[in-house]
């Protein structure tokens, strides 16, 4: 009850108390709304998020593995030291996962930039241009990994036609050990750089014109107005657009699990910490385990989001 | 420059002499924006539009480089999907998931994203917002736990709860800065009139939110059908949503990529119809918050 009375309350008491506490529900609710508002929200969240972690924590810690019945024992950190200590699948994992996500981020970013400068200023077709952007991004992943399957098969493909055409050799792409990482990196960029230009693009228009208009008339020409004016100006929005890209990436599952199934492929060419982790939890019933490799990859996913958040700080200033 | 300028105006109709020309660069960047923007609309839907083509094409026509883009259509992939396939049951799963867990998270999300707006509660927002963050594969496990123990795994009822799981966040996110965003004085000038703070809010701050409720309902609608990596662990055989039942298609030795292709046009049109129609919403609930500080 303590907590119904926090000071942020304050305004809906402000008018006085009423006399009588009970009876009167149309007067306590409205007294308390702020916490009858955001209490159903908020109990859902706790016990179905923030349970599952702290279960997650707890079974990081024990042995669990076969059937979720069966019974576990604690054995402290040995699943830590198991998976930290694992150079076949956890660090590469590590390693492509951060590959995925810098690289994909990286295209995405520098891209998205560039398309959203050339829609920045209105112009006939935009309307298109818009649909255009908007149809990758809705596109079932699942469904965009099979589209991508058949365009980039090496036999029948489109991709491979397509450098036949200027004399290119095939390439085997997703089937092969070390193109197919390139390849879901290039599905991502295809599906999640209209997302990056619709974020900046909102970050164009809501800049003011004077600065850019001044440096026009001080003789500025557009390279030194957009790394002078506009670019420091979009640095927050910026980093918001990779911070929200950045947190997907590193969870890409999808188009990967879809593209090449269990554990990345046979030479697990494309396993990312989340499909290593997931493979570890449902393929081969190791939730102790998995858990582990969970437990890292959050702490490797605040990490990199603290870092920016910090960045972006530095840069509001 | 004006050498330029003078050999364009002496060919440009008296009128045009009365505008002022723009200088050649500016006329060579409208080139350069124009065939960019086309490449750019060319690697986006070029994909899709091979998808689609293939998904009429025979498998024999399929594996004919030459019938590329000139083949006699046929719709028998269609016709294998929803019928044999039972595809009709999928896209019904698919449907009543993500309508009933995107109603459920409105009826959650829209008064705490209220309350967590106008008292500023940072910290339960950042509780709520750290859904968005956590990997699904470390909330698939303990709910796997408790709901295989519970003999609950393939219900409808697990199935929509996790996909609320991704709807609520995004909710509250939405709304926050749509709330953000309403102006203060229309509840308190109605609550001078009378009316109680909970009235106001339903009577003045509900209707005017209309706008938000749908950009965050449609978006929240879309994350639920592409939902993949839920459905695939929480869903059975009779709640089999339609990314789950593509997944399903090719584990089989050989591909028949024509039906693949039929099948993944059947998941991806629906949603992109919606789009086309709640664009401005879709638009404005992806860059909610991403614009200011």
């Amino acid at each position: 009850m303590s907590v119904l009375n926090a000071p942020g309350s304050a305004p809906a008491r402000s008018a006085g108390r009423p006399p009588s506490m009970g009876g009167n529900f149309s007067a306590w609710s409205n007294r308390h709304r702020k916490w009858l508002f955001a209490a159903p929200a908020m109990i859902f969240v706790g016990v179905l998020i923030v349970f599952p972690l702290v279960w997650t924590l707890y079974l990081s810690l024990t042995d669990s593995q076969g059937s979720v019945r069966a019974a576990t024992d604690f054995i402290g950190l040995q699943n830590y030291l198991t998976v930290l200590s694992d150079t076949q699948r956890f660090w590469p994992a590590v390693g492509r996962t951060m590959t995925f996500t810098g690289v994909a981020l990286v295209c995405e970013v520098v891209l998205g930039m560039c398309i959203a400068l050339l829609l920045w200023r209105p112009f006939r077709g935009e309307k298109w241009v818009r649909v255009a952007i908007l149809l990758p991004l809705v596109a079932t992943p699942v469904a965009v990994g099979m589209m991508w399957r058949l365009i980039f098969d090496p036999n029948i493909g489109f991709a491979n036609q397509l450098l036949g055409m200027i004399g290119i050799p095939p390439q085997p792409w997703l089937s092969g050990q070390d193109t197919a990482l390139g390849t879901t990196i290039f599905m991502d960029v295809w599906q999640w750089t209209p997302m990056v230009v619709l974020i900046l693009l909102a970050g164009l228009t809501s800049l003011s014109d004077e600065p850019d208009e001044a440096a026009r008339v001080d003789g500025a020409n557009a390279f030194q107005r957009f790394f002078y004016i506009t670019l420091p100006l979009m640095m927050p929005t910026l980093i918001v657009a990779i911070l929200l890209r950045g947190i997907d990436a590193l969870k890409t599952f999808d188009i990967l699990y879809a593209t090449k199934g269990k554990g990345g492929g046979s030479f697990n060419e494309v396993e990312t910490l989340n499909v290593y982790a997931y493979g570890l939890s449902f393929d081969y019933n190791q939730y102790g385990l998995s858990s582990a490799v969970l437990i890292l990859f959050f702490m490797i996913i605040i990490g990199s989001m603290w870092l920016l958040t910090m960045r972006k700080k530095a840069v509001s200033k | 420059m004006t050498v330029a300028t003078k050999h364009q105006a002496s060919a440009a109709s008296p009128q045009a002499m009365h505008r002022r020309r723009k200088p050649l660069p500016t006329r060579l960047y409208k080139v350069f924006r124009v065939v960019a923007l086309i490449a750019v609309v060319l690697f986006l839907i070029a994909p899709l539009f091979w998808m689609l083509l293939a998904s009429f094409k025979t498998n024999v026509d399929i594996y004919d480089t030459g019938k590329a883009l000139f083949f006699s259509p046929t719709g028998e992939n269609y016709a294998n999907v929803l019928q044999r396939n039972n595809y009709f049951v999928f896209i019904f799963n698919s449907f009543w998931v993500a309508f009933v867990s995107t109603a459920l998270s409105i009826v959650l999300g829209v008064p705490a994203a209220y309350a967590m707006s106008r008292f500023t509660m940072h910290r339960s927002a950042l509780v709520v917002l750290m859904a968005r963050v956590i990997p699904g594969v470390s909330l698939l496990v303990p709910w796997y736990y408790v709901f295989s123990n519970l003999r609950m795994v393939g219900k409808f009822e697990v199935l929509i709860l996790s996909h609320m799981f991704v709807a609520l966040p995004l909710i509250v996110y939405i709304m926050m800065s749509y709330f953000d965003s309403l102006p203060l004085e229309l509840e308190e000038s109605a609550q001078v009139d009378g009316l109680t703070s909970i009235g106001a809010f339903r009577r003045i701050t509900l209707p005017l939110s209309v706008a938000g409720i749908a950009t965050a309902g449609i978006l929240s609608f879309i994350f639920s059908w592409n939902n993949f990596m839920f459905a695939l662990v929480l869903s059975g055989s009779s709640t089999k949503t339609l990314p789950v039942a593509i997944f399903d298609f090719v584990s089989y030795a050989s591909i028949d990529w024509g039906g693949l292709m039929a099948a993944a046009t059947v998941v991806t049109i629906p949603i992109m119809i919606i789009a086309l129609f709640t664009q401005k919403y879709i638009v404005s609930g992806l860059t909610a918050g991403a614009t200011k500080g």
